[in-house]
């Protein structure tokens, strides 16, 4: 047990890859925080913003090339070949979505949703968001702005910042 | 085990100060442990979410922010608004039921 008596009290956390597993990271942490009444902000960029891009977020794959942690069902290591054929990825991932579900981890859509309620901030990345030329209506309903780099430092002042 | 003395009754708990035998369990207890929280007063839709934490220890299910959004009980806005700063812990320590160990 931690015997610090120093608490987290804010973190700012910024997802910037688009795979399965790196959104979750991001969406456990954030949710985590709140949990534990730490306040929290989650800043999404690159391909992270498919997290929150209405026809992307709940459709999001776990890579199945060079992906070398991959194991198939029973622990043997997952053939790099067998990854590159169609559909694989998509079952794949599926598969991953009904473990998480098991878990009582929600899809990525509802899990924003638990996010916002529990006072929790979602942004996007300006600079993302015209580089993949989105409109505000692309994203997440409940996006909590669109926002600079510079923006987002001061969103984060005072708090911890993770990249995930 | 540890003990600790609340409400003018002695009541098991862990390291963590939740209670270990649901059977010491009363209002009382529960107003006490949840002052100690930073709730001062407790209302109904507070004890109705007490009342389902316990039936559902009860029942075997494993808790999570999810479960309790979804139980009709409480929206999980509400939730974060009856105890601030950790609902889940909170909720669950005014219970008399184990720490949660969901990190959903």
């Amino acid at each position: 047990m931690n015997t610090n008596d120093e608490k987290i009290k804010k973190v700012s956390i910024i997802c910037a890859k688009g795979a399965l597993e790196d959104v979750y990271a991001s969406l456990i942490l954030a949710n985590g925080a709140r949990m534990e009444g730490i306040e929290a902000n989650l800043f999404f960029t690159f391909f992270g913003l498919n997290a929150i891009r209405k026809n992307k977020m709940d459709k999001l794959h776990t890579a199945t090339v060079g992906n070398p942690a991959l194991d198939m069902p029973g622990g043997i290591p997952f053939p790099t070949f067998l990854g590159g054929i169609p559909g694989v990825e998509s079952g794949v991932s599926v598969m991953m979505k009904k473990e998480m579900e098991k878990l009582d981890i929600p899809p990525v859509s509802e899990f924003l949703e638990i996010i916002t309620a529990s006072g929790g901030k979602v942004y996007a990345c300006k600079l993302a968001v015209d580089m993949f030329k989105l409109e505000r209506e692309d994203l997440y309903d409940d996006l909590d702005g669109i926002l600079t780099v510079g923006d987002f430092y001061q969103q984060a002042a005072g708090g911890h910042i993770i990249f995930t | 085990m540890l003990q600790k003395e609340i409400a003018g009754i002695t009541i098991d708990v862990d390291n963590d100060g939740y209670m270990t035998n649901l059977n010491q369990w009363n209002k009382e207890i529960a107003a006490a442990l949840a002052k100690e929280v930073g709730i001062d007063s407790l209302t109904d839709k507070h004890w109705t979410v007490v009342d389902y934490l316990q039936k559902s220890y009860k029942e075997g299910v494993a808790l999570s922010i999810r479960k309790v959004g979804k139980s009709g009980v409480t929206d999980i806005k509400e939730f974060y608004q009856l105890f601030p700063g950790g609902p889940l812990k909170k909720s669950s320590l005014i219970a008399g039921i184990p720490k949660p160990a969901s990190c959903i």
